[in-house]
């Protein structure tokens, strides 16, 4: 079992014949994800890496019954595409792209609300069930099927979390990376409820960073809702206030959404905690024992 | 991208929200010809520095005489000024703001931002305006306004009005409110601003609503599409470094340790910095080198990190991805030869083809050392700079 993607989902790729849309969907192709087709406006008939192309996701749907999008496509273009996807009934768009403004996610996610349609990122490394289906960015060699759930806000952070989960022998069901962006899709709480009615799923990393109250509404949903261990660890502890670090969620605006406000609120909720990054993979062996 | 005051009013100019007249300068002559300009009895001299607090720290002054107005150019122009938003060495003023002063009958907080929880736009306000919205924020949250813009339809005019009524506002003030409101709401998202903050609006001698300060941020993502406004940066009031690796599509942010960090991926250069710290040193930087981490962005990174004396080794942490490590190592050896690398540099790899990767780093003859996992490249950065130190 995992969440949201498995073996059998199909999905088609917008962008798919822009330099990142090709390679990145070579690989997971490579790793077996099932790409059925690519979406690029006013190229429908062509064929690229052996996929047809079609111009809107509306006739790439009809025509192979994908249910999931993944977007590479340039950051002016990004929310035109997310709506474009979730009106052609696309029930989870990925969006890798970085750099889209915030003003459009804004619309976005407004839009969203009423097209019961699942966005992870954007500004993610997208979604991986590890041997079944890998959607996304993230090196398919370092995962593992196993049994723990991994969500981060950021990229390689997420990369962390899966290595050493790999070589403490727990594997991974599903890694969700949910992106780096004030305004996004999917929260950690939306991955949390899922990972928690999961039976496949024993533990459940969450990696966080500066800036938002995500991780402080998270500690709370997860002290009332999720029975499952949980440990935790947020990144910017050093990162002054004020300044962005690369991110464009993170910052730490008005005193607000430091680290040790993250930290605080997590261990308050009883949630195993770790100061040090490299600690992740054994504090979740020791919380499973 | 943060914009200058006079050009926070020149964009509200453009949208018909009330401002005094005024105009930019960059000498105390020119100070002089554009008080004589506006005319009246009293003017203000505004330095223009990207960063809040300019009142308290000196480097807005108010004239009764065009001498007056001269004379206060000159001592602001050319010099630094240190407010508690800005850097300790203080921010340059190569211009000043020349402006009509206005007789204030009262001072309002007004400001429009993206709201994260909400994932909305909300105007706030307060009747406390001229003071720091953080230290009202604080001492009296009861006191800020709040009204969210619905992102597909837009504010109601009832929203605008409560503002103006809860603020105590009378009825033709509030009109004038309700229309500032709008404007700035057509100006927030025509120009992508993340942020615009009117501290203080006044209501004059007249008894008219005014935006007696402008302070717009550019969302830095929209800049693309905003292309007037990114002619408008100013470069003297950044940080040159960040401005250097923003300019390489680096992402790099000064801080105050000696242990420079290069790492792939914003969480994971956060997550370096506080390794640094939870091993007993101080980090000197924030440094993103993207994803792909080739030889050319790392030289250049290497290149910025070095442009800071106060670095005395260098951790490089790079987690390989779908890049392989050989690959990444042979980057991080060039540059380290090519710029010239004096200090200690230290480098954890760890992805695909780690093994290669680590044996070029150890073979490469220039002294880099490798380090098995994070704990180990933490300490060995904070052990080195140490003994760097002592050289």
């Amino acid at each position: 079992m995992s969440i949201l993607v498995g073996a059998e989902t199909k999905v088609i790729c917008q962008g798919l014949t822009g330099r990142q849309g090709s390679f990145h969907a070579k690989e997971c192709m490579d790793y077996g994800t099932q790409i059925v087709a690519g979406v690029t406006p006013g190229r429908g008939g062509q064929e690229h890496l052996g996929l047809p192309i079609y111009s809107t996701v509306r006739d790439a749907v009809d025509a192979t019954q994908a249910t999931v999008c993944m977007t590479v496509v340039p950051a002016p273009f990004a929310a035109d595409a997310i709506l474009e996807a979730a009106a052609a009934g696309i029930e989870l768009v990925v969006c890798i792209t970085d750099g889209v403004p915030v003003l459009d996610m804004v619309q976005v996610k407004a839009t969203l609300a009423d097209e019961g349609c699942r966005l992870i990122g954007p500004n993610c490394p997208g979604i991986i069930t590890p041997g079944d289906c890998k959607i996304g960015i993230m090196p398919g060699s370092i995962h593992k099927p196993g049994r723990i759930g991994i969500i981060s806000r950021s990229g390689t952070l997420t990369y962390e979390a899966v290595f050493q989960t790999t070589n403490a022998g727990l594997g991974q069901t599903t890694c969700i990376g949910i992106g780096g962006d004030p305004v996004r899709g999917m929260s950690f709480i939306d991955c949390l409820r899922l990972f928690e009615a999961d039976p496949d799923t024993h533990g459940i990393i969450l990696v966080g960073e500066i800036g938002g109250s995500d991780e402080e509404e998270a500690a709370d949903f997860i002290k009332s809702e999720v029975s499952k261990p949980v440990v935790a660890y947020i990144a910017g502890v050093t990162a002054p206030p004020g300044k962005r670090m690369g991110h464009a969620g993170a910052i730490i605006s008005g005193g607000k959404g430091t680290a040790v406000e993250k930290f605080k609120a997590l261990e308050q909720a009883g949630i195993n905690t770790v100061r040090s990054l490299a600690d992740l993979g054994g504090a979740m062996a020791e919380a499973l024992e | 991208m943060d914009l200058h005051e006079y050009q926070s009013k020149a964009l509200f100019a453009e949208y018909g929200i009330p401002v005094p007249d005024g105009y930019v300068v960059s000498s105390s002559r020119e100070a002089g010809d554009a008080a004589t300009k506006l005319g009246g009895e009293l003017w203000a001299v505004k330095a223009q520095v990207h960063a809040g607090g300019r009142g308290k720290a000196g480097g807005i002054k108010l004239a009764r005489s065009i001498k007056e107005v001269v004379d206060c150019a000159d001592s602001l122009l050319g010099t630094h000024l240190v407010t508690h938003q800005s850097i300790s060495a203080g921010l340059p003023i190569d211009l000043v703001y020349i402006e009509s002063g206005s007789i204030i009958q009262r001072e309002i907080y007004l400001s429009l931002l993206v709201d994260r929880a909400q994932e909305a736009v909300v105007v706030m306000a307060s009747a406390s305006g001229g003071m720091n919205i953080e230290e009202i924020a604080s001492a009296t949250p009861e006191k800020i306004l709040t009204e969210m813009v619905d992102p597909l339809a837009g504010m109601d005019s009832q929203q605008a009005r409560k503002i103006g009524r809860d603020l105590g506002l009378n009825d033709g003030q509030v009109d004038e409110l309700e229309e500032i409101i709008f404007k700035l709401i057509s100006l927030m998202s025509e120009c992508d601003a993340s942020l615009i903050e009117i501290n203080p609006l006044i209501v004059n001698s007249e008894g008219h609503v005014i935006a007696l300060d402008g302070k717009i941020t550019i969302e830095d993502n929209a800049l693309f599409r905003q292309e007037r406004l990114e002619m408008w940066r100013d470069e003297a009031q950044e940080n040159s470094r960040e401005t250097e690796a923003r300019k390489h599509n680096l992402s790099y942010v000064s801080l105050d340790g000696n242990i420079a960090c290069l790492v792939n991926g914003a969480g994971l250069a956060m997550a370096t910095m506080d390794l640094i710290k939870l091993h007993g040193g101080e980090p000197a930087n924030f440094l993103d080198v993207g994803g792909g981490a080739t030889a050319e962005r790392v030289t250049t990174a290497f290149k910025i990190i070095l442009t800071n004396a106060n670095v005395e080794a260098i951790l490089v942490n790079i987690f390989g991805g779908i890049v392989r490590c050989d690959l990444i190592a042979q980057g991080i050896i060039a540059a380290v030869r090519d710029v010239g690398v004096k200090l200690p540099v230290v480098v954890r790899l760890e992805g695909t083809n780690v093994e290669e990767g680590r044996a070029l780093i150890a073979k490469s003859g220039l002294g880099i050392e490798p380090a098995k996992d994070l704990t180990e490249a933490a300490q060995k950065a904070v052990n080195l700079s140490a003994r760097s130190r002592m050289q």
